[in-house]
């Protein structure tokens, strides 16, 4: 099929930022089509500056098209102006790179990192011009997968989605390409068939072939089971995770975008995996176990990488990056690869400003902070730690293990290297918080502040407020989400703590769009109905700020007759069935809930890297190993080896599951949940 | 040594804005290790210098950038792989034409040049149009338009800023010549107003030149290889 080039070409100067829509990046491939090849559409659903940086994205967009049996393109949400040129045109949903319509491609897969992008989904498909429902879709239309972290529950998208892809996809969309281009090559019949037969795919797993059952409404409403409909489609789905992160040294031509993107550099990502075990990370979690990369390859990845792009910055990304075994002399390999490799002047001088190494995810402690001083000689601007919660108490509770000469330490080495401006992330609404708690965060930035003092009068530090969302597959799946009253009243008293404190701001996320989040991510296929009425009511781009709305989701729920409190404030029990129980990240469910009562009882559990293994089931479950290049705990701080668990311990406060008022899953059946 | 490009902007490029450009061949020269100059401090910058912004959407055969190299470095400007390297770290649609050594006596792209010229088309700028309407505007006194600009809205006389009207050689698209200096008139803005009625974001519009006047003479701030420039060639009026 040919390019909608000429007629998306007029729309682009009616729309805002029309950049995003013209592909043309470095690292752009030119896909030739055709050939019984699958047409893979690789899909963001928000905007391009967002999406584009995106590395699981960019990787799978690689692979595909090193194949020969497949191509892969890109496509973004279009913002809402170019939404309704294009509908008003009749235009579809188009990739990025050589402008084909969403139609002409095979499969449709979605990189899914949060849930409040769901109604984008669904604007998507529809724009793809494909029935939004899978079971209306027939053999002519894409298959709809989607992957990332989202997946993990992708219970409220089951009815959209054709395949859900657990873990990481580098492997695993072989194995599908595979599977597809056979069922091409026999002529595009029986598209349930295919599906059964990806069903059978390890990682892979399609919801049409898994049946739901509830209890009556009159007894609850409660999940029962979700079983398979047939005897060769697995009953628990477990996740892909590649063995050696050295075997996969993707994006080799990483994508440089030619307007500006939010993360506007190169990324390396130097392991996967976090075995620091914070009780509310799904991304620690869900990622185990610890794959670093060879530091030699890191090394070639960024020289390459900042040669084709002409990026003068580098990210090494990772879940903990000062963890990486090998920091040190990598990121003196960086510096000193980046210096040979720079222009000379006349005096055999290294021309130019150098090369800025990011450092993002960065421990709480000095070790950390004089990392982040080698690595960033020019602005000092702004420095950013995240210990969650303000009392030693709750951060035991969420495994946080971070004491507070740790902060301050790491604070006044910030102050003295030059730094002024600190940015301290928590999370209020944990399991346990008490006003006490939350009320410690403003005395923390205080005394940061204090320190700060003592070397610059500018000293400024930023509190930043999220809510706690409990998500699938962490300790914390059982417990009941604040609502949106305690977390606006918890962000009241840090405000009235904080109004008079010198050289301390707040800030703080929507309280409200916490709640739409929470509902998402731990919902049932039942919540399926509450997105498709949001986003039939115009809710796309949930997740900026001026689009979002909760009575959308409000108007939705109560016209599906769902309980909002009984979907995201409720604690729940052992025994009850979650939607994603017969979905695995390898974490046995014991395991998971021994750790959510250890977090009750307030104790830290170490780091399993360089401690004895917990059994979470994980490396023992996948014949993986942690692929560590140092035996030892890296330097620095209480976090590595020599923490103190017993320090601070206060009256430990108890978390009981208790019923709640009419708080069923169907709004206004009767019976209640004990 | 301090050096002047011609570079063109065709195509899909077209919709990256004048600020996302100038990111755009920080990164190109780095790719290609272009021993540009940095500015001094705590933030060093390259130094790159860009002329008059052209519109997001707008395409240009003319437009110029300015690079000073490190001093004591200097490069063969007769080296065709060098135009070559550059255009190659480009993106498809932005090829560097003329390279050369820049005159330190003059002034900045901003200062030198006084005139640009555009060529216009699109649903409404019709052959039959363009003579008579190049003649009527070019026939007043005045030509007053409304503008809006950090949100107050004003009637203003574009009729200083514009030098020279007329159809191209094909007589199918406006030509014009606008002076730069002041508040500088917008292709679009001209176009609505010379063809009451189109919608002036359907408007194609081209730069074709970057006029600078030294003594009373005109000239292209640096001609094509090969081509040669009389300034008003391609109009009639």
């Amino acid at each position: 099929m040919s390019s909608l080039w000429p007629q998306i070409e007029p729309l682009l100067p009616r729309v805002q930022k029309p950049a995003r829509y013209i592909g043309c990046e470095d690292g752009m491939v030119w896909p030739e089509h055709g050939g019984g090849k699958v047409a893979w559409l690789l899909a963001y659903p928000d905007t391009y500056e967002v999406g584009l940086p995106n590395q699981g994205l960019q990787i799978l967009y690689e692979i595909l098209n090193e194949r020969s049996d497949a191509v892969a393109e890109r496509t973004y949400a279009p913002w809402p102006d170019l939404e309704s040129e294009l509908r008003r045109t009749g235009l579809p949903l188009f990739s990025v790179d050589t402008h084909r319509s969403a139609a002409d491609f095979d499969i449709l897969a979605f990189n899914l990192s949060a849930e409040l992008v769901y109604t984008n989904v669904l604007n998507m498909i529809d724009l793809a011009g494909a029935p939004v429902r899978s079971c209306d879709r027939d053999d002519n239309d894409p298959f709809v997968i989607m992957g990332g972290h989202a997946a993990f529950n992708p219970e409220p998208l089951a009815d959209f989605i054709d395949v859900a892809v657990l873990g990481e996809g580098e492997e695993v969309v072989g194995e599908i390409t595979e599977i597809v281009h056979a069922w091409i090559t026999k002529g595009r019949s029986d598209r349930r068939a295919l599906l059964r037969r990806l069903a059978r795919v390890p990682g892979v797993y399609v919801p049409s072939m898994y049946e739901v059952t509830y209890a009556d409404r009159a007894d609850g409403g409660q999940l029962l089971a979700v079983k398979p409909l047939h005897s060769d489609i697995p009953s628990t789905v477990d996740k892909r995770t590649v063995a050696d992160l050295g075997d996969w040294p993707y994006p080799k031509s990483p994508l440089a975008p030619l307007t500006e993107v939010v993360h506007d550099r190169l990324s390396v990502e130097v392991f996967r995996g976090c075995t620091r075990g914070c009780r509310f990370c799904q991304a620690g979690m869900i990622t185990r176990p610890v794959r670093e990369r060879p530091a030699e390859q890191v090394r070639t990845m960024v020289a390459e990488g900042l040669r084709q792009t002409g990026y003068g910055e580098v990210s090494l990304t990772s879940l903990s990056t000062a963890d990486f075994s090998e920091i040190e002399p990598v990121v003196r390999g960086v510096l000193a690869d980046q210096e040979a490799a720079a222009p000379r002047g006349p005096d055999g001088a290294a021309i130019g400003c150098g090369t800025t190494i990011n450092l993002p995810s960065l421990r709480v402690d000095a070790f950390t902070v004089g990392l982040a001083g080698e690595v960033n000689s020019g602005r000092r601007s702004g420095l950013t730690f995240a210990p969650e919660a303000g009392t030693w108490r709750l951060r035991t509770v969420i495994n946080k293990l971070i004491v507070e000469e740790d902060l301050y330490g790491a604070v006044e080495s910030a102050f003295e290297q030059g730094w002024t401006r600190m940015k301290l992330y928590f999370l209020i609404g944990l399991p346990t918080e008490t006003d006490a708690d939350t009320l410690a965060i403003a005395e923390l930035a205080k005394n940061c502040v204090r320190i700060g003092k003592k070397y610059t009068s500018r000293a400024s530090v930023t509190i930043s407020i999220g809510g706690f969302v409990p998500k699938a597959h962490t300790p914390f799946q059982w417990f009941g989400q604040n609502t949106e009253a305690e977390f606006r009243r918890k962000i009241e008293l840090l405000r009235d703590a904080t109004r008079r404190a010198h050289g301390v701001n707040l800030k703080w996320h929507d309280a409200a769009a916490s709640t739409a989040e929470g509902i998402a991510s731990r919902g049932d296929r039942r919540v399926g109905r509450v997105i498709e009425r949001v986003w039939h009511a115009g809710g796309t781009f949930q997740e900026w700020g001026e689009h979002f709305d909760l009575r959308l989701w409000t108007d939705a729920f109560a016209a599906e007759g769902l309980s909002l409190e009984w979907y995201a404030h409720r604690h729940r029990d052992s025994n009850e069935v979650l939607p994603w129980a017969h979905l695995t990240a390898g974490l046995h469910s014991d395991f998971l809930w021994d750790d959510w009562q250890a977090a009750l009882a307030e104790s830290g559990v170490e780091d399993c890297r360089w401690t004895p293994c917990y059994d979470c089931g994980v490396c023992t479950g996948y014949g993986i190993e942690h692929v560590v290049a140092s035996p030892v705990a890296p330097a620095g701080g209480s976090q590595g080896t020599g923490q103190d668990l017993a320090r601070g311990s206060e009256v430990p406060v108890h978390l009981t599951v208790k019923a709640l008022d009419g708080a069923v899953p169907l709004a206004g059946s009767a019976g209640g949940f004990s | 040594m301090k050096l002047r490009l011609r570079y063109s902007k065709l195509g899909k490029v077209r919709f990256v804005s004048h600020r996302d450009g100038a990111r755009l061949w920080e990164r190109a020269l780095r790719r290609v290790s272009f021993p540009v100059a940095y500015t001094e401090g705590f933030t060093p910058r390259p130094k790159l210098s860009f002329g008059m912004a052209l519109p997001t959407g707008a395409e240009s055969v003319a437009e110029y950038i300015d690079i000073d190299l490190v001093v004591g470095v200097s490069i063969d400007l007769d080296d065709p792989t060098v135009i070559d390297g550059i255009s190659d770290a480009l993106p498809v649609g932005m090829d560097v034409q003329v390279i050369a050594e820049r005159d330190p006596s003059r002034g900045s792209l901003q200062t030198e040049v006084t005139s640009t010229t555009w060529e216009l088309a699109g649903p409404g700028i019709e052959p039959e149009l363009l003579e008579p309407a190049a003649k009527q505007i070019l026939a007043a006194d005045e030509l007053l338009v409304e503008r809006e600009r950090k949100g107050q809205r004003r009637i203003d006389d574009v009729r200083p800023l514009i030098r020279n009207l007329g159809p191209d050689s094909s007589g199918t698209r406006f030509v014009a010549e606008l002076n730069t200096v002041g508040r500088a008139l917008r292709p679009s803005e001209l176009a609505l107003a010379a063809f009451p009625g189109i919608d002036p974001v359907d408007v194609r519009v081209l730069r074709t030149h970057q006029w600078t006047d030294h003594d009373g003479e005109r000239r292209e701030v640096l001609s094509l290889p090969g081509v040669v420039t009389a300034p008003d060639e391609s109009l009639s009026a």
